[in-house]
């Protein structure tokens, strides 16, 4: 029972906030002996697991550090090339932590306007007429339900599967968006959202919503 | 209940099958351009899926829904799609679209040394299957028009 993220995006695609709620991300760590077990390509500027899965560690996940020394992109945080390490039989036993890689803000913005062309053409492949665009979009890990108003703007809220309650989520974000944004004199419209008030109000819903769904069952 | 269309892809996007049922709008395009904005918006929500995840998907994109119709999403390991147009009303159709994958595309395509794995199908064969288990399901029309 989770609500993981909150998106709103602009009537033109523009991400204008994101909120990622309190989950962690899993991350393992492992010792490794020479020659790898597993194969690494660059993908991305990261350094992204390509074949071999074993104890958790999943296709797609990244090398987020080496040895205890984080990683930056596909180097190390002293320099040194994450590749070029590995494949240096003289640095094993090398100690090795995975995990999916955190979205930056950039691929944030991408990812929000992707679902704004997505939308759209969701609803012009519809087989009956009048349709609008994705509502809800299912898969076996989370949920999305996006809910657009009359004006364009779409709220988009990620959430577990089993989760309960988020139709009337929606429309409290949307509560919360006119009174804590839109009556906020430094507030310009379809810019990002930096309001205080707006932020704690969001928080707080969440809050509420997680602990309704879990009484509701 | 009912279903509107059903299209099949390879794994090129190539559209290798594609048939309607009780569809009421035309998507303004020509046939071939459909299949292409289907096939791309299909890999889109893949690929958007699986970055927006906040854990490791198994099965990843299953269906969704717009306040008009339903579109449920079905690929094999060899990536072949079956994508599925009903109204809102249906469930989970997970099964009878690995059917119709199982039980008719291998059935009447694969095993048909005549077809093409990579050409649009043209066995009469398939089709009528095809349409046959379509209209044999629950869900399929009743709706009186």
């Amino acid at each position: 029972m989770a609500i993981f993220s909150v998106y709103i995006i602009n009537k033109a695609g523009g991400l204008i906030y994101q909120f990622d709620h309190n989950h962690s991300r899993p991350e393992l760590e492992k010792t490794f002996a020479y020659p790898l077990n597993l194969m690494l390509k660059i993908y991305d500027d990261k350094v992204v697991v390509a074949f071999g899965e074993c104890d958790g560690i999943k296709v797609g996940h990244c090398v987020l550090g080496i040895n205890g020394i984080t990683a930056e992109g596909r180097y190390l945080q002293d320099g040194r090339e994450i590749l070029e390490v590995l494949s240096s039989p003289e640095n094993y036993p090398i100690n090795i932590k995975f995990g999916r890689q955190k979205l930056s803000t950039n691929e944030k913005i991408m990812l929000a306007s992707m679902f704004h062309s997505l939308f759209t053409i969701g609803s012009q492949l519809s087989p009956e007429p009048r349709s609008s665009g994705i509502e809800l979009l299912e898969t076996d890990v989370f949920k999305l339900h996006c809910h657009q108003t009359m004006t364009g703007i779409k709220f988009i809220v990620i959430a577990d599967p089993r989760q309960t309650g988020v139709d009337v989520f929606l429309k409290r974000l949307y509560e919360i968006y006119a009174d804590f944004a839109l009556k906020n004199p430094f507030y310009s419209l379809d810019m990002p959202i930096r309001c205080d008030l707006f932020d704690t109000n969001l928080q707080q819903t969440i809050e509420q919503t997680e602990r309704q769904g879990i009484n509701t069952v | 209940m009912t279903i509107y269309n059903l299209h099949i892809f390879d794994r090129n996007g190539t559209c290798l099958y594609y048939v309607e049922w009780n569809r009421r709008k035309s998507a303004g395009m020509s046939q071939s351009e459909e299949f292409k904005l289907m096939y791309g918006m299909i890999h889109s929500i893949k690929s958007f899926v699986s970055r927006i995840s906040p854990t490791d998907l198994k099965d990843g994109f299953l269906n969704f829904k717009t306040n008009r119709y339903k579109l449920h999403f079905y690929e094999t390991p060899s990536g072949l799609k079956i994508v599925i147009n009903t109204d809102l009303g249906v469930g989970n159709i997970r099964d009878t679209l690995h059917q119709i994958y199982s039980n008719i595309y291998v059935e009447y395509v694969v095993r048909n040394p005549v077809c093409d794995l990579d050409k649009p199908i043209t066995s009469e064969l398939f089709q009528t299957k095809l349409d046959e288990f379509i209209r044999g399901l629950p869900f399929f029309p009743s709706r009186i028009n």
